[in-house]
């Protein structure tokens, strides 16, 4: 499968048990962008991530995928999209190179991709001097790179991103972003969840989520000139003094 | 002058052949907030858990609340609190299960208990009920929780390894607060961080590269150090391509050229180089001076790039 993957979510509301998550969201996402969603814990990114992963379903509304422009059908779809969930399930008893060539066989890699492939991440996390050290051994910030690469081995249409750089030092992380960026001259569609917010401004587009709906979306300079903040923290901290009871 | 919280000399720790720390020395004074930053796989846990009496170190010397690893098995643990990176709290326990819990493992007195829990309850004005679950509570106020449980025996020192990741802007600043208090009421906060906006708010830093502790001052001594020269923000007219990026970061009129969100910061390289270049360099970029970022620090000091 290779092409442009973009998806639109329509009027997409969940709720588990009594608790909404998801209000009637409707956002685009095009190929070849970073979309960054942000918005306090709670307040439904992961949900939506989930539903378009089609790993939830939406209690309302769809999630429409497109190839090149045409409608997809999701199963045809699905063997091009990359999760990293927030929290990964690695095997703490396998090392870092051992957890690489696991992915590689899962994903049945030709023998040279798979060569560069490795030779640029462990470049990028900075993990080359540990391949030999299992994952139940590695520091939060190492472990986290680690399912970063396992979700990068392959080359996917769609990467969903749920906060990759929590826990990991500013040099890798400045570099990590590198790579995505490299990864969007290749039309790949990047969704990402982040806390830090100046990887929000970084994002091609950036869609502010709080109490499970959309409240503001768009390229992040003007969004931050429409509402009059002269960066995110300063926004975000300003929208949380407000909320409070 | 009161004697150190914290002293190393010559401290190292090897795992096999691999010398996670590799003789470091610095120590830090009582009441201050000590930022311990590095990449990761730099040495800062190993470092922690040697200072928290939970590693014997593989040579050097330790002093940690005026204890060392020859007082016995015990002697550090007694003294220090510790907020480790990957576990806290048990999250199908309840708070109350949690902090009632370490108060057995620390063997403290009920009555004491009962007082220093409502204390420290206060402190980081907890407002759900003692039975609910950690599992339920939001990740800001577990982080809160285990502070108060790291807290609870009343240490000398506090030692909190990444007790932000993962937490939104508004919890880091909540918590930042509560680091404030603690260091007021004479505690020696250890704190390591990825958040370089944290970093800023500590009284000193240290730095780890490969086991090494490459810098320690303030921060406003780190980049007066660091960067001897003038920092300026270059905030790009239009959108530039990554080949003009890497051609930026190699112009000859800059010691240092990093991104930071969409724009970059750059060190001039030598006044004659930059009196040329900046008429030329103000077409693409809206240029003004700053002050250079903690960031800019950890990058050149860190990366040791140029």
């Amino acid at each position: 499968m290779s092409g442009a993957v973009s998806i639109s979510v329509r009027e997409v509301s969940k709720s588990f048990r009594r608790f909404p998550a998801l209000h009637g969201v409707s956002l685009e996402f095009e190929a070849g962008r970073m979309h960054g969603i942000i918005g306090p814990e709670g307040s439904g990114k992961t949900t939506l991530l989930r539903i378009m992963l089609g790993l939830l379903v939406p209690a309302q509304g769809r999630v429409e995928y497109f190839a090149d422009g045409r409608p997809a059908d999701f199963e045809a779809l699905r063997p091009s999209l990359a999760y990293m969930p927030q929290t990964q399930s690695l095997y703490p008893d396998l090392s870092i190179d051992e957890h690489l060539e696991f992915f590689r066989d899962l994903y049945s890699l030709p023998r040279e991709i798979y060569a560069r492939k490795r030779e640029e991440l462990l470049g990028v996390t900075r993990l080359a001097g540990f391949v030999d050290r299992p994952a139940g051994q590695l520091s939060g910030g190492m472990y986290k790179k680690l399912g970063l690469m396992c979700a990068l081995l392959r080359s996917p249409r769609v990467l969903v991103l749920d906060e990759p750089t929590t826990g990991v030092d500013p040099i890798s992380r400045r570099e990590l972003w590198e790579l995505l960026y490299r990864l969007l001259d290749e039309n790949v569609l990047i969704l990402v969840t982040t806390a830090y917010l100046d990887e929000a401004e970084r994002c091609s587009k950036v869609h502010l989520v709080e109490l499970g709906r959309v409240v503001a979306s768009g390229e992040p300079r003007r969004l931050l000139e429409s509402e009059g903040a002269r960066s995110f923290d300063e926004l975000f901290i300003r929208r949380a003094a407000a909320s409070a009871p | 002058m009161s004697a150190p919280a914290v002293e190393t000399r010559d401290l190292v720790v090897r795992y096999g052949d691999f010398t996670a720390v590799d003789h470091i020395s610095f120590s830090v004074a009582p009441g201050e907030v000590f930022g311990f930053l590095g990449a990761n796989g730099a040495g800062k846990t190993t470092t922690i858990r040697v200072l928290c009496g939970l590693l014997r170190p593989s040579a050097g010397f330790v002093r940690v609340a005026g204890r060392g690893y020859e007082d016995g098995e015990r002697a550090i643990k007694a003294k220090v609190g510790y907020m480790s990176q990957k576990f806290t709290l048990y999250n199908d326990l309840t708070v109350a299960e949690n902090l009632d819990f370490i108060a057995g493992l620390r063997k403290l007195d009920p009555g004491y208990y009962a007082r220093r829990r409502r204390e420290l309850l206060e402190l980081i004005s907890f407002q759900k009920g003692l039975d609910a679950r950690v599992q339920d509570l939001s990740g800001g106020t577990k982080q809160q929780v285990s502070l108060a449980a790291a807290l609870l025996h009343d240490p000398e020192i506090v030692f909190l390894d990444e007790p932000t990741a993962g937490v939104t802007p508004a919890g880091r600043e909540r918590f930042w607060r509560l680091i404030r208090l603690v260091a007021g009421q004479g505690k020696t906060v250890f704190v390591t961080t990825h958040y370089m906006d944290e970093a800023e708010q500590c009284g000193r830093i240290g730095l780890m590269r490969d086991g090494r502790l490459v810098a320690l001052d303030s921060p406003a001594g780190l980049k007066k150090s660091v960067f001897p020269e003038p920092v300026f923000e270059f905030d790009p007219l239009r959108s530039l391509s990554s080949s003009e990026l890497s051609a930026y970061a190699a112009h000859e009129a800059f010691a240092f050229f990093e991104s930071y969100g969409p724009r970059f910061h750059a060190a001039a390289a030598g006044p004659e180089a930059w009196a040329r270049w900046a008429p030329e360099l103000g077409k693409t970029f809206r240029i003004r001076p700053i002050a250079p970022s903690l960031e800019d620090v950890f990058v050149r000091v860190v990366e040791g790039r140029r």
